[in-house]
C-alpha cells in the first residue's frame, strides 16, 4: 500500500496562487505527497513535470478564465506522453456552463469556490489507483 | 507502462523515455511489485556519471543554486538529473515537495529530469529511494545527477552515502560561522560554497572556512575547496562547476572515488540489512508479542531494558532457526 502523489499546477498567466497553495497544504495534511509547481506554467511544463514525478493526480488551478483552452491542452499532452491514466481535476473560477465541456475533454472533477477539502479528499480516495491510499498503514 | 517486463522497462530507461524513468523511480521508491527484479537489473549496469550532493541549512539557496547549475551545465551540453528530497510530515506522512518550483524553467528541456522525493520518515533521513533514483537517472544518461537534500540533521550525513562529491552551501549572516564548527560539518563537504556572496559578511565567512580547513591540516586544499556564488544571478556558478569537475578528476586519479563508491556500497547493503532485520523482527513480534510482555515486566518493576531486550533477541533467533528448520523439513517431505 503506497502513498498518493499529486501535482498542483497553475497553467497560464494567472498569478493568484492562494487557493492552489491552500489545496496543496490540505492534501498534504490528508497524507498525500504534493508537488507544487508554482504560477505561470505552460501546459507543456505541467505535463512534463507530471510525467517526471509520476503522479497519480494533477490538479489544475485557473482564475483567469483561460481554463477551456489550457485544461484540455494539459490532458492532450499527458496522453501524448503516455500519462493518460493520470486523474486530472480542476479548480478556480470556472463557470458551471463550462463544466460539461471540460468533463468531456477529460477533466474528472471541478471544484468551484465553496468546494470543501472533504469533497476533494473524497474524490481522491475514490479514484486512487489500486494499491495506493492517502494514509497507508505504517509498516 | 504496466504491461512492460522489467527488461523492457530498463531498455526504455536507457533510451531516456521520461515516463519509463519516472515509473522506474516510483516502482523502487514504493517497493511495488517487481521492485527487487528491477533493482537487480539496474545493478547489472555500471553507471559512470557523477552524483553530486547539495546540502545546507534551509534558506541557504539550494534550489536556486541547483537551478543555476542546471542552466550552466546545459550551456556546456550536459544532461542533468536532479533528485530533490523534502521532509514528510511526521504526523500525516504527507509532504509538500516544492523544490522543483525553483527549477521549472527547465521543465520542458528533455535533457533535464527533476524528481521530487519525500523522505518518508526513514530513520536517518534519506532511505534507499534517493540512491536508487540517482541510479535510474544515471542509467538514463544524466550526468551529473544532483541530489538536493533537506539540509537538517541526519540528511547531511546520509547524502555522503550516496554522492561522489558533497557540496555544502552556507550563507553569510546566518550564524553559519558557528554552524561550520559543528561536529562533522567540515568533514561532510568536499566543496564549501558561500552563497548570497553579495551580502555583508561573505568575505569573513570565506575566511572562517579557510581557517577551519587550515586548522584541520588541509590548508593546501583551500583554493580547491571554497567557492562563492550568487545563485540568483548565476554569478560564480561556472567557476563552481569547474571546481566540481576538477575535484572529481582528482578523486578519480587518487583513488578517492573508488574508495568512496565502495563505502557507499557497504552503507547501502548495511542499510538494507538493518531494514530487513527490523521488518523480520516486527513480523516475529506481531506473532509472539514478546515486546509487549517485556514492557509489562518493566512496568511491574521487573528487569531492565537491556536484559529484556537481549532475551527477546534470543527468542527471535530461536524462532528464526525454527522457521528455517521447518522450511527445510517441508522440502524434504
Amino acid at each position: 500500500m503506497r502513498r498518493i502523489r499529486i501535482l498542483i499546477a497553475k497553467p497560464g498567466l494567472d498569478g493568484h496562487d492562494r487557493g492552489a497553495k491552500f489545496v496543496a497544504r490540505a492534501l498534504r495534511d490528508a497524507g498525500a505527497e504534493v508537488i507544487y509547481t508554482g504560477i505561470r506554467q505552460s501546459p507543456k511544463a505541467i505535463a512534463h513535470a507530471a510525467v517526471q514525478e509520476d503522479v497519480d493526480f494533477v490538479g489544475l488551478s485557473c482564475l483567469s478564465g483561460a481554463h477551456n483552452r489550457l485544461f484540455p491542452e494539459v490532458i492532450e499532452l499527458l496522453k501524448e506522453m503516455g500519462a493518460g491514466h493520470m486523474v486530472v481535476f480542476g479548480g478556480g473560477i470556472i463557470p458551471h456552463k463550462d463544466w460539461p465541456f471540460l468533463e468531456s475533454a477529460g477533466i474528472s472533477r471541478i471544484f468551484g469556490p465553496g468546494a470543501t477539502v472533504d469533497e476533494m479528499v473524497g474524490m481522491i480516495t475514490k479514484m486512487a489507483p489500486d494499491g495506493s491510499r492517502l494514509q497507508p498503514p505504517a509498516e | 507502462m504496466t504491461a512492460l517486463t522489467t527488461k523492457e522497462l530498463v531498455r526504455l530507461v536507457i533510451d531516456g523515455n521520461p515516463m519509463a524513468v519516472g515509473r522506474a523511480i516510483s516502482i523502487l521508491a514504493d517497493r511495488r511489485a517487481g521492485a527487487l527484479e528491477l533493482l537487480g537489473e539496474l545493478y547489472r549496469y555500471e553507471i559512470k556519471g557523477k552524483v553530486i550532493g547539495i546540502t545546507g541549512a534551509p534558506g541557504a539557496g539550494k534550489s536556486t543554486l541547483v537551478d543555476s547549475l542546471i542552466k550552466a551545465y546545459r550551456a556546456q551540453g550536459r544532461r542533468v538529473g536532479v533528485v530533490a528530497v523534502d521532509p514528510s510530515s511526521p504526523f500525516t506522512g504527507g509532504a509538500i515537495l516544492g523544490d522543483r518550483l525553483r527549477m521549472q524553467r527547465h521543465a520542458t528541456d528533455p535533457d533535464v529530469f527533476v524528481r521530487s522525493l519525500a523522505s518518508r520518515g526513514e530513520l536517518g533521513g534519506l532511505g534507499p529511494a534517493t540512491a536508487e533514483a540517482a541510479r535510474v537517472l544515471g542509467l538514463a544518461g544524466f550526468d551529473p545527477v544532483l541530489i538536493e537534500t533537506v539540509g537538517v540533521g541526519q540528511a547531511e550525513i546520509e547524502v555522503m552515502g550516496v554522492a561522489d562529491l558533497v557540496l555544502l552551501l552556507v550563507v553569510p549572516g546566518n550564524g553559519d560561522e558557528v554552524q561550520c564548527l559543528k561536529a562533522g560539518i567540515m568533514e561532510i563537504g568536499d566543496l564549501f560554497v558561500v552563497n548570497k556572496a553579495d551580502r555583508d559578511g561573505a568575505d569573513r565567512l570565506m575566511g572562517e572556512i579557510e581557517s577551519l580547513l587550515r586548522l584541520a591540516g588541509r590548508g593546501d586544499e583551500v583554493s580547491a575547496r571554497i567557492r562563492r556564488t550568487v545563485a540568483t544571478t548565476g554569478d560564480g556558478v561556472t567557476e563552481l562547476i569547474d571546481g566540481l569537475d576538477a575535484l572529481y578528476c582528482a578523486y578519480e586519479s587518487d583513488g578517492n572515488l573508488a574508495r568512496r563508491r565502495r563505502s557507499h556500497q557497504a552503507r547501502q547493503i548495511k542499510a538494507h540489512l538493518v531494514r530487513e532485520l527490523t521488518l523480520r523482527f516486527f513480523d516475529f513480534d506481531e506473532k509472539t508479542q514478546f515486546l509487549s510482555r517485556a514492557v509489562d515486566s518493566l512496568s511491574a518493576g521487573e528487569g531492565d531494558p537491556v536484559t529484556l531486550g537481549r532475551a527477546i533477541i534470543d527468542e527471535f533467533v530461536r524462532w528464526s532457526q525454527g522457521e528455517e528448520d521447518g522450511a527445510k523439513s517441508e522440502t524434504h517431505a
